[in-house]
């Protein structure tokens, strides 16, 4: 059954869809033009001259070894911060779920954490993991490891991964528990009464019903993953050691605002609105496939 | 509490325009926070009060590359201020920009404000001058690398505080002697790239890059690869492994360790002596960076790193003539032998150096003249002169990537500085293709 409203005219459809498309124009079409025919020019950081150079910032770019090495950082970095950001957080929506006293104040702590900007998130963690004066990395030295994520790679890429997971475990968090609050109770009391223990429920009722939840939030966190992390590697390891930390958007960001190659830069948002095009196509294609509203 | 402050906003706004309208306004954009940013706040203010017709009004922007960054986006939007601070990375950057800076030169001759470009020192003006000898911007804080020693710390690994550490020979067997006696730390560093390449190149008197180090023109490539490079790196790289040299980080995280007294060598800029005066609680000493005997022509000279003031185009004649002033203010024998006191900084002037000579305060703090005497032992040559390389920044940021794969033995010396070298002459090209 469809549910279509049919309208007589055009002057009010068109109306009605005006704002949204004067958004799209400006805040979409606008700079994504902008950033396309910027990419054919190799322009001087004061906006004074431009050099035309067709393609050649793609070439720079895609002959540029770690360049090609930041798709497969940014694919790692996106499915760790996803994971750690949505796991925990419905672990512990199903917790907080089973509360009967006191879920209100576990809420506001659990929800606490979305309220950091994501540098001061970074600032905090590099803090707790400082090489020298770090609390957590004294501890760990105590136990023997020799904590280094400014040398380290993988220890690098651990630390950005959870303090950018960090405070998007509270989002994932508040859409999980009122997904859960929706769960028909009478639907989870029939599967008790036939005798299916607490996990099986959730295995066999609770998740597929929670799927249309799960897809939203996977879409929206790896978004975030992909364009709202920049602050935390920024402050916490600036891309290195060695770019094992250097995803796609953080090098659009440090090579056009630090380091003032807009032609670059502009070739690198091109390419990333291709690859997140394709990404969000693929997600409807085959995973919202398995989503049942 | 909200009417308090809505009143205060009032008031505020209400009186900075009628200040405005009696004096010409200058801009002064500057990259300084916590003690060296009071002391640049409290020069504009003397020089305020020390004249009716201009106001300066200083700003922090961020560290330098912020500070740098803010400037070109305000120069696209057309807000830009008179002044802007520019670290010497971006000098390259700058000089390219013709239309949108006024080289200092000019600046002082329309003033008509005192200026003599001879009253420079050399080896700190040269960074900033066109090869016909044209004053482009104002050196303002210029520093050299030297070597701080922990003289406790010697001590309590059983060492000679007064060991010979003018060769790194003699500073690896040292090294070794510490880390012997139990030191956790012997040696960090800070600002890897511009002491451990960019320094040592011209101190050896071997190029940094073709073309003179970029003075020459703008399409040079980088030589950081040559022999005497890779052995000084290959060394330090050793020391890593072995727990001998610990590395902190890019820029200088590694001052939070030496200042604590943890570490027992500290390859560090001249102006980190306000900060470890203020915190050590160690007996500490300054000595000239070491070289490697037998390597190049060392001790040549050591070049400067720090920033300059530029003059950017655009704005009024009547202002141009304050901006002259403050920049002649800044320029005088005693505010610099002030700052030179102060900060560590060197001082710009020959005569500001004397000045602080004859006032006893190097007999007072042994060690502070030693980045004056090691900047100007000799005259500078074409590798020692400075550097002037465009996206300098970034190529930067090339090398301390490459140097972390030295420190973390993933790859060696020569294979870091290679491939170091690949990659930052690529930056060289599109500089060159933008600027050309």
């Amino acid at each position: 059954m469809e549910k279509r409203v049919k309208f007589k005219g055009w002057l009010l459809p068109a109306l009605l869809i005006a704002p949204q498309v004067v958004i799209s124009a400006v805040f979409f079409f606008y700079p994504a033009g902008q950033a396309i025919w910027q990419s054919l020019f190799i322009p001087d950081p004061f906006g004074l001259s431009m050099q035309y150079v067709g393609l050649g910032n793609f070439e720079f770019l895609l002959s540029d070894r770690f360049y090609r090495a930041s798709f497969v950082t940014t694919a790692v970095f996106s499915i760790l911060v996803t994971l750690c950001s949505m796991i925990p957080a419905l672990f512990l929506a199903v917790i907080a779920d089973r509360l009967i006293k006191g879920s209100g104040v576990y809420r506001t702590l659990l929800i606490w954490p979305y309220a950091v900007a994501p540098a001061v998130a970074g600032v905090l963690w590099l803090f707790m993991f400082n090489t020298r004066v770090g609390v957590v990395s004294w501890y760990l030295g105590q136990l023997g490891y020799d904590w280094n994520h400014v040398l380290n790679g993988g220890e690098a890429m651990g630390l950005v991964v959870v303090a950018s997971a960090w405070g998007r475990i509270s989002y994932n968090f508040l859409f999980f528990f009122a997904a859960l609050q929706a769960v028909p109770k009478s639907v989870i009391e029939a599967a008790a009464i036939d005798g299916a223990h607490f996990w099986r429920r959730f295995w066999t009722i609770v998740l597929p019903l929670l799927s249309p939840t799960t897809f939203f939030l996977l879409v929206v966190n790896i978004v975030y993953s992909f364009f709202e992390t920049f602050g935390v590697i920024h402050t916490i390891t600036a891309g290195g050691p060695q770019q094992t930390t250097t995803i796609l958007v953080y090098k659009v960001y440090s090579d056009g605002f630090v380091s003032q190659d807009l032609g670059s830069s502009s070739a690198q948002s091109v390419i990333l609105l291709v690859v997140v095009g394709l990404l969000t196509v693929l997600q409807f294609k085959f995973i919202e496939k398995r989503v049942h509203y | 509490m909200k009417k308090s402050i809505l009143g205060a906003l009032a008031v505020s706004t209400m009186l900075s325009p009628v200040a405005a309208m009696a004096q010409t306004e200058v801009q002064f954009w500057h990259a300084f926070t916590g003690r060296l940013g009071e002391l640049v706040a409290a020069q504009v203010e003397e020089f305020n009060a020390s004249q009716s017709d201009y106001v300066v009004v200083q700003s922090h922007k961020g560290n330098y590359s912020e500070t740098l960054n803010s400037g070109i986006a305000a120069f696209r939007a057309g807000e830009h201020p008179h002044i802007l601070m520019v670290f010497e990375v971006g000098t390259a950057t700058m000089m390219s920009a013709q239309g949108a800076t006024r080289p200092v030169y000019e600046v002082m001759a329309q003033s008509g404000a005192t200026f003599d470009p001879n009253a420079y020192i050399g080896s700190v003006k040269g960074y900033y001058t066109t090869t016909d000898g044209d004053m482009l911007s104002l050196p303002f804080n210029s520093s050299t690398p030297v070597l701080w020693v922990n003289r406790d710390a010697f001590e309590a690994a059983g060492v000679d505080p007064d060991t010979d550490l003018s060769t790194w020979q003699n500073v690896g067997e040292t090294l070794t002697a510490l880390q012997a006696g139990g030191s956790e730390c012997p040696l960090v560093t800070a600002w890897q790239s511009w002491i451990h390449l960019e320094n040592f190149s011209a101190y050896h008197d071997v190029p940094f890059a073709s073309q003179d180090n970029g003075f020459a023109g703008l399409d040079t490539e980088l030589m950081l690869n040559g022999e005497a490079q890779v052995a000084h790196l290959t060394a330090m790289g050793e020391w890593a492994q072995d727990g001998k040299f610990i590395y902190t980080g890019r820029r200088n995280e590694g001052g939070a360790n030496f200042r604590s007294g943890e570490c027992a060598l500290f390859t560090e800029s001249s102006a980190g002596y306000a900060g470890i005066k203020a915190e050590a609680e160690f007996d500490f000493d300054v000595r000239a960076l070491p070289y490697w005997e037998g390597v190049g022509n060392g001790p040549q000279n050591t070049i400067i790193g720090g920033a300059s003031l530029w003059v950017m185009e655009g704005h009024e004649d009547a202002e141009y003539a304050g901006v002259g002033e403050f920049l002649a203010f800044l320029s005088s024998s005693d505010v610099q032998a002030q700052w030179h006191q102060d900060t560590g900084y060197l001082p710009i002037t020959a005569e500001a150096g004397e000045a602080t000579r004859a006032a006893g305060f190097y007999e007072e703090n042994p060690g502070t003249d030693i980045a004056v005497i090691q900047m100007t032992a000799n005259e500078p040559t074409a590798n020692s002169k400075g550097l002037r390389l465009g996206s300098f920044d970034q190529i930067r940021g090339i090398i301390d990537e490459e140097l972390e794969a030295i420190w973390a033995g993933d790859k060696t010396a020569q294979e870091a500085m290679d491939s170091a070298k690949e990659r930052g002459d690529a930056l060289l090209r599109r500089f060159e293709a933008a600027n050309g």
